[in-house]
């Protein structure tokens, strides 16, 4: 028996405004639209909608909308509709549920609990419009001894920095789990926006590697097309531990989405499922890290700092501790929220903690420790806004690694259905009818208004501090006050209560 | 009941000034009480203070420390502290004169020290590190005592209450020194705790400032990973800190730290020079955290020197001015007219830029 399950969201057209133009059939990967000959008249079939939104925002009548299914079994509020759904899948297949993107769940969104502050009478605010106000920054090590030459003139003695022209980077997608467009977009927009985006543990195309320098190569577990020449391409090196949206295990991609190409920059035989295994083989503890890191270091004669990035556990700001004193140039730490083309649902739902929390208490640690100039913090999943990047950094970050946020600026949904291999947005697809609907040239040019835009009001809300440099920022936690936290949460993310003077 | 200064953050306006006499002459402390007294208006009588160098000529080669003491308790331990770690080579309470407007004043005492030799050698530290880690002790171990002087032939001098009259009530007509800086404080909040009271020094560091910095938080968790512990929560306090960090524990030159604390725009260091460019960028990618944003305008005093610097958009007022050997500097021009009408040259640094007067020959800080 296979339990029938009712969709969850409904497919509604207004009757009155549908031309039959066809549109929605021709752009709905999914197959969820048809036309009836008999009838004239155009039909849906709700049982494959994803949401996506592909076909509401492509009716040239507007005629289009997706509700929710207001079916529901008995409300109950143990066994509500989604989990008593899960059961029936799971009893009908014997499979592990999947999704995608980053954890919906309700759980507390802290970046929504503080309050950023502003300048009044004592301390002026400053104009952005009018005075300089600098969000460029450095990347790396900043410990560094102090040396001079004959004259006195200070040598310089630091290890390689990544300079970025605004405290925001693309995060780690590799080609494979999204597309050779999303990709040029990612790299031609850090390439204007003066900042980087990452490869993910998909390799490098051999058509990207002009772009080298915004660019940071990933070395994951599965080390996919990891070779000399992709790690000399790069600006820096990141050695991918873990991902927020996955704690502890590795990554799959179906080999659906393993075409010619991929295959080709992945180096891997096509169309098999490429699996990362959750370890690196190579690296069972902390030891094992560091010569991964020097091999690396090595491989490229000391001229890229090399990242480690890890997702957000509990023991984390520990485990920072060790990657800073492993040799690392920067930490990159990834929370729970951040997204993914594929990772077993519960997995996604339930393991790994706040990026906000995490963050906080790893750059306490590092600096209850005196080795905060030992590495950079860079911080993702998820950074919606602006103002979660202000308050990452007044909470201790470096920079903000941005993944959903970029891929809602080329058309995503937030669908999570990325791990089907359909997006009907050319994003999480390897299909190249789909992946042509996205076009690189207006692609790039949405990821860099977007930042661009963030830009301008992180200078804003940083002349309301009156602050012009994000530098004075970093780790300002003064400048933030929470709202509706408990004292533990206070404690945890070192900041005061709103109401409380300095 | 207010909560004492350093159980939470006092931003304040104020008034600085400074003179020195560059040929080493001696000055008493008049001239600064009535350059101060002139920008009454800067100050609301919750502090003042003063700073003077070269004013204990016979026992410079000792650590001269001023302490407040709260109680007689404070002072019994204070002394036993000290006496483990230093030899009390000369001890007495500070002379002061009682005025009606200068009230609550606590023990005032000073002592002429020098590290008990083996105490130096056991701590594996160089002598001025000891002498700090010290200072920072008893401030944060005896309740009740407070080092606020610690340098060598130098003092800080300072209370609550408006700085003319914290001048008279300390008799600093009685002492000489080179130079002098003077600060009177205008506090948002009112704890009226005599440590809280400016200059602020560390060693022979004095630093007065005018200004409430937005760059507080992160410079104090930046400086506090090196051992400063900023228990005042002031502004003046975590530039000093800055200060000391770079200059004797980090070797850089007063212009490099001025670099440092308000470095220019990245914008203005790519129109500069090649060297230039070179220096003051690789300073600010060392040093990052040690940016110093909001207003500011600070005046420091070392050992031989005055440095004046305000910050790098200049949102605090700061003049200086020459006559022969003095050099003055000032919140107001008026403050400086006031003593030396007079003036070969009067000026107003730009935002970030450091000005630099030190004794002739003498070898300094300045490169
Ligand atoms: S795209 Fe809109 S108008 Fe065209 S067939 Fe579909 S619902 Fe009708
Ligand atoms: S990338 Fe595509 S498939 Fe994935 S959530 Fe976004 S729209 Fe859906």
């Amino acid at each position: 028996m296979n339990m029938y399950i009712q969709p969850e969201y409904e497919v509604i057209r207004n009757s009155d405004k549908c031309i039959a133009c066809r549109v929605c059939e021709r752009q709905c990967a999914n197959l969820v639209h048809s036309f009836d000959s008999e009838t004239g008249k155009m039909k849906a079939d709700d049982s494959k909608c994803v949401n996506c939104h592909r076909c509401v925002c492509l009716c040239p009548t507007h005629a289009l909308k997706i509700v929710k299914s207001d079916d529901t079994y008995k409300i109950n509020a143990n066994w509500d509709n989604q989990t008593i759904n899960e059961v029936y899948k799971q009893a009908n297949t014997g499979g592990v549920l999947l999704s995608s993107m980053g954890n919906p769940k309700p759980y507390p969104v802290y970046w929504d609990r503080m309050l950023v502050n502003a300048s009044q009478v004592t301390n002026p605010p400053i104009d952005p419009l009018r005075e300089p106000m600098e969000t460029q920054l450095y990347l790396g090590k900043r410990a560094a001894k102090i040396e001079r030459d004959e004259q006195g003139k200070l040598k310089n003695t630091l290890a390689p920095q990544l300079k970025l022209k605004v405290p925001v980077l693309f995060s780690a997608m590799s080609y494979g789990s999204i597309s050779y467009n999303a990709h040029e977009s990612l790299a031609r927009a850090a390439e204007e926006l003066g900042t980087y985006y990452n490869t993910g543990e998909g390799g490098l195309h051999k058509d990207f590697y002009k772009y080298g320098k915004n660019t940071i190569v990933q070395v994951a577990s599965g080390r996919f097309g990891v070779f000399k020449d992709y790690l000399e391409s790069a600006a820096a090196i990141e050695i991918k531990m873990g991902q927020g949206a996955k704690p502890g295990i590795g990554g799959h991609l179906p080999g659906a989405k393993i075409s010619a190409d991929v295959s080709e920059t992945r180096m891997i035989p096509q169309g098999v499922d490429a699996i990362s295994p959750a370890p690196h083989h190579d690296i069972y503890s902390i030891e094992d890290l560091r010569q991964l890191v020097y091999s690396l270091k090595e491989a490229t004669e000391y001229k890229k700092p090399v990242i480690v990035k890890i997702a957000a556990v509990h023991n984390a700001a520990a485990i920072a501790s060790g990657i800073a004193r492993s040799g690392a140039d920067i930490i990159a730490i990834d929370g729970y929220r951040g997204g993914t083309g594929a990772a077993p649902t519960r997995i996604r739902d339930n393991v790994g903690i706040p990026i906000e929390l995490a963050l906080a208490q790893i750059d306490q640690r590092l600096r209850d420790e005196g080795i905060r100039d030992e590495v950079s913090i860079l911080v993702g999943g998820s950074i919606r806004s602006s103002a979660d990047v202000i308050k990452a950094i007044a909470l201790g970050a470096d920079a903000c690694y941005i993944g959903t946020a970029a891929l809602l600026a080329l058309g995503c949904h937030l669908c999570r259905s990325c791990h089907e291999g359909k997006c009907n947005w050319g994003i999480a697809t390897q299909r190249p009818d789909l992946v042509k609907r996205l076009n690189p040239d207006i692609g790039y040019k949405r990821l860099v208004n977007l930042v661009t835009a963030w830009n301008h009001e992180i200078q804003e809300m940083m002349g309301g501090m009156g602050i012009n440099s994000i530098e004075a920022l970093r780790g300002n936690r003064l400048m933030l006050r929470g709202i509706g936290l408990t004292d533990t949460e206070l404690n945890l993310l070192g900041i005061k209560y709103a109401g409380e003077s300095m | 009941m207010l909560p004492k200064e350093g159980q939470f953050r006092d931003p304040s306006g104020c008034a600085v000034t400074g003179v020195i006499d560059r040929s080493g002459r001696g000055m008493t402390g008049e001239g600064m009480i009535e350059a101060i007294s002139v920008m009454h208006d800067r100050s609301n009588g919750l502090g003042g203070g003063f700073a003077g160098y070269g004013i204990y000529p016979h026992y410079k080669d000792f650590y001269a420390f001023h302490l407040f003491y709260d109680k007689k308790e404070a002072q019994e331990g204070a002394e036993a502290f000290i006496r483990r770690h230093f030899e009390i080579v000369y001890s007495s309470e500070i002379q002061t004169r009682k005025l009606p407007s200068v009230t609550d004043e606590p023990l005032i005492f000073r002592y002429f020290l020098a590290p008990l030799p083996q105490k130096l050698a056991n701590s594996h530290l160089d002598e001025r590190e000891y002498v700090a880690r010290c200072v920072n002790r008893i401030n944060a171990e005896i309740a009740g005592a407070y080092v606020f002087s610690s340098g060598k032939n130098m003092g800080i001098f300072k209370g609550v209450g408006y700085p003319e009259d914290i001048g008279r009530f300390y008799r600093l007509e009685e002492y000489e020194g080179y130079a002098w800086t003077c600060h009177g404080r205008y506090p948002t909040n009112t704890p009226g705790w005599w440590g809280g009271a400016h200059p602020f020094g560390l060693l022979d560091f004095s630093v007065v400032h005018n200004g409430e910095i937005s760059s507080y938080d992160a410079n104090r968790r930046y400086i506090e990973m090196f051992g400063y512990k900023c228990t005042l929560q002031t502004d003046t306090e975590v530039i000093t800190y800055i200060i000391d960090y770079l200059v004797r524990r980090r070797g850089l030159t007063l212009e490099e730290t001025a670099h440092v604390l308000a470095a220019s725009f990245w914008s203005t260091i790519a129109d500069k020079g090649e060297e230039a460019k070179e220096q003051e960028t690789l300073l600010r990618r060392m040093f990052p955290s040690l940016l110093v944003t909001g207003p500011f305008s600070i005046i420091l005093g070392y050992t031989g020197g005055l440095m004046a610097l305000g910050d790098r958009l200049k949102l605090r007022s700061m003049v200086c001015a020459e006559k022969g050997d003095r050099a003055y500097i000032s919140s107001e021009e008026s403050a400086i007219r006031k003593i030396e009408p007079n003036l070969d040259r009067v000026w107003s640094p730009a935002g970030g830029e450091a000005v630099v007067f030190e004794l002739y020959g003498k070898g300094g800080l300045a490169r």
